[in-house]
C-alpha cells in the first residue's frame, strides 16, 4: 500500500560468517529442545545486521574488538597481587582455556552456585591471586572475557540448563518473560515475537549472547552482556537489575542456553 | 476526588472554554470491548498535536507502526499494524479506549498502555533505570490521549 513497505528488513539475512577466512561460524542453527513450540531456527545477531558491520567481523584486522583482546592477553601473562602470580602461571596460555567461555554461565559445585566466567576470573585474582576483583563489566574484565571467548571462537556455545543449574535457569526464564517498566514489555516481546521486524529504526534480532562481548559502534567499546541488559531494561522504563546480580547471572544462564548450537563469535561487531 | 466534578460539569467548563478537570487514569471507563465512550477531557482533540505525538516523546507510535500519511517520519516500525485507516476501521469511543489502555482491546499485547498509572512490575523513572520515586504520569496526558484519537480519526480509508 505504501512507499514505506519495508519488508526489505525482514528476518535474518542469507549471509554467512567466516572468519579470517578461517573459522566456520555457526550463525543459524536449529532450536534447542527447551525451545521447542517457541521458536524453530536459532540466528546470532550478526545476521541481523548491515553488510558493512557484518564485513568488521570477518577479518580481525577490521574487528575493533581485537584491541580489547591483545590487551588481556597482556594482563594474562602479567604479575599482579600478593601472591605474585599471573593467570598465565596456572593456565599456561590463554588456548588452554580454549572451550570454557562456551559453557558459562556454569554451576560450580564448591560455591554451590552458577558462576558466570566474569565470577570465575574474579574468584581466580581474589581467591589464588591476592589481587583486587576487577569491576564486574569494567573494562580489563570485558576484554579478559573477550580473549576468553577469543579462544572459543567457532565452538558451539553449550552451557548445562539441568541437574543443579535448573532452578537458576528457571529463575532466568521467569526473568525473561516479566513485562517490566511502565512500556511493559518483556525480552520475549521484543527477541522473541518480532525478531526480525523493525522496532523504529533497530531491526530485532533474537537478542542471542553468542557474540558477547560485542564491540558496539555506537558506543565505540567492547560491551559486557550485563550492560546490554541493562540497556534492554531501562528502554522498558523500568528499574534495572544490577550487573552481576543474581537475577542478571540466571537470565544470562537462561539466554545463553537459548543460543546452545551457535558458535561463539565474541568479540563480535554490531551497531 | 476528580470524578465528583460530574459529566454536567464537565460540558459546563467545556462549553465555556476552560479546561475541564481531565478523568484520572484509574476512573476511566471501559465497555466490555475496552473502549471509552466518554472525552477524557471533555475539550476536543487537536489534530496537530497529535500527529506530533506519533513521532514524539511518549507516545512514539512510528516505533512499531506504520503510518502513510506522515511520510516525513523516518523509520517506521513493523510491530503493530499500519494505522492507515484506522479512523474507518474503528470508532472514536474505540480509539479512545486502543490509546489509554490497549490491552483492555487486545488481551495481553505487546503496546503499551498510555493511560495508566498502576500495576507496574519495577516501574522506573522515566529511561535511567533507576526506580520510580513516588507516583508517576501516564505516558500520555488525557488531552493528549485525546489529541491523538483526533488524528487517528483523520486516517480514513481512501
Ligand atoms: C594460582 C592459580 C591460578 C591463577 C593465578 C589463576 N587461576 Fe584461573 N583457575 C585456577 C584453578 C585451580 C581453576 C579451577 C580449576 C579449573 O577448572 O581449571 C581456575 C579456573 C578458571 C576458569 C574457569 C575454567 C573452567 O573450566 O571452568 C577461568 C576462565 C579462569 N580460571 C581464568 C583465569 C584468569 C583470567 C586468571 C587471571 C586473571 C586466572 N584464572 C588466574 C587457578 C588459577
Ligand atoms: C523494546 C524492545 C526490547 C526489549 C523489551 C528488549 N530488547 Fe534486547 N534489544 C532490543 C534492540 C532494538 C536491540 C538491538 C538490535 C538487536 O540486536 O536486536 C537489542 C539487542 C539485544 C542484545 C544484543 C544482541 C547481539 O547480537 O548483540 C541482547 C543480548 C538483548 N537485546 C537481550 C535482551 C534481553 C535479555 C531482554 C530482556 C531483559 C531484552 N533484550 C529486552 C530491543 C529490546
Ligand atoms: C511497542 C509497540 C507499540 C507501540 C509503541 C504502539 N503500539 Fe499500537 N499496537 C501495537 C500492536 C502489537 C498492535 C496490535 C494489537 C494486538 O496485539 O493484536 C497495536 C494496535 C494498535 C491499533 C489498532 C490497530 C488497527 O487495526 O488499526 C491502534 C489504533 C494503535 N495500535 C494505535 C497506537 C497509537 C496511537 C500509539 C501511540 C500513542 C501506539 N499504537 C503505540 C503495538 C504498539
Amino acid at each position: 500500500v505504501s512507499a514505506l513497505a519495508v519488508t526489505a528488513h525482514a528476518g535474518p539475512d542469507e549471509d554467512q560468517l567466516t572468519i579470517n577466512e578461517e573459522i566456520e561460524i555457526v550463525t543459524e542453527a536449529p532450536a534447542p529442545a527447551h525451545l521447542e513450540g517457541v521458536v524453530d531456527t536459532i540466528y546470532s545477531g550478526w545476521r541481523f545486521r548491515s553488510d558493512e558491520t557484518q564485513a568488521m567481523q570477518m577479518d580481525d584486522f577490521d574487528n575493533p574488538g581485537l584491541v580489547g583482546v591483545e590487551s588481556a592477553q597482556a594482563a594474562f601473562a602479567a604479575v599482579d597481587g600478593t601472591e605474585g602470580k599471573a593467570c598465565a602461571d596456572c593456565h599456561n596460555s590463554p588456548e588452554d582455556l580454549a572451550g570454557v567461555k562456551a559453557v558459562y554461565p556454569k554451576w560450580n559445585e564448591e560455591a554451590g552456585e552458577v558462576r558466570t566466567i566474569e565470577m570465575q576470573i574474579n574468584d581466580c585474582r581474589t581467591t589464588r591471586m591476592g589481587a583486587e576483583e576487577w569491576k564486574y563489566s569494567g573494562g580489563e574484565m570485558t576484554d579478559m572475557v573477550a580473549l576468553m571467548a577469543f579462544v572459543s571462537r567457532g565452538m558451539p556455545v553449550d552451557v548445562a540448563i539441568d541437574g543443579p543449574a535448573q532452578s537458576t535457569w528457571e529463575q532466568g526464564k521467569e526473568i525473561y518473560y516479566t513485562r517490566y517498566g511502565q512500556l511493559e514489555l518483556a525480552c520475549a516481546n521484543c527477541h522473541e515475537d518480532n525478531w526480525g521486524n523493525m522496532i523504529r529504526a533497530d531491526h530485532l534480532s533474537q537478542g542471542q549472547i553468542n557474540g558477547f562481548p560485542t564491540y558496539r559502534l555506537k558506543n565505540t567499546k567492547l560491551n559486557a552482556v550485563h550492560d546490554r541488559f541493562r540497556g534492554c531494561v531501562r528502554d522498558t522504563m523500568a528499574e534495572t537489575f544490577a550487573v552481576g546480580s543474581p537475577e542478571f547471572v540466571a537470565l544470562e544462564l537462561y539466554v545463553a542456553s537459548r543460543g546452545n548450537g551457535l558458535s561463539v563469535e565474541g568479540p563480535s561487531v554490531r551497531n | 476526588m476528580k470524578n465528583t466534578l460530574g459529566m454536567a460539569a464537565i460540558m459546563a467548563f467545556a462549553g465555556s472554554g476552560l479546561l475541564a478537570e481531565a478523568v484520572a487514569p484509574a476512573e476511566v471507563a471501559y465497555d466490555d470491548y475496552g473502549a471509552v465512550e466518554v472525552s477524557l477531557t471533555g475539550a476536543p482533540g487537536n489534530v496537530e498535536n497529535g500527529a506530533v505525538l506519533m513521532n514524539k516523546g511518549s507516545g512514539n507510535c512510528v516505533a512499531c507502526h506504520q503510518i502513510a500519511a506522515l511520510p516525513e517520519l523516518a523509520f517506521q516500525g513493523e510491530i503493530g499494524p499500519a494505522l492507515d485507516g484506522a479512523g474507518s476501521r474503528w470508532t472514536e469511543a474505540e480509539l479512545r479506549g486502543i490509546v489509554a489502555n490497549a490491552k483492555k482491546t487486545f488481551d495481553g499485547t505487546m503496546m503499551p498502555s498510555f493511560y495508566k498509572t498502576e500495576g507496574y512490575i519495577r516501574l522506573g523513572n522515566g529511561f535511567t533505570g533507576k526506580a520510580a520515586e513516588g507516583d508517576v504520569p501516564p505516558l500520555l496526558t488525557a488531552q493528549d490521549v485525546e489529541d491523538v484519537v483526533a488524528f487517528l480519526m483523520t486516517l480514513k480509508d481512501e
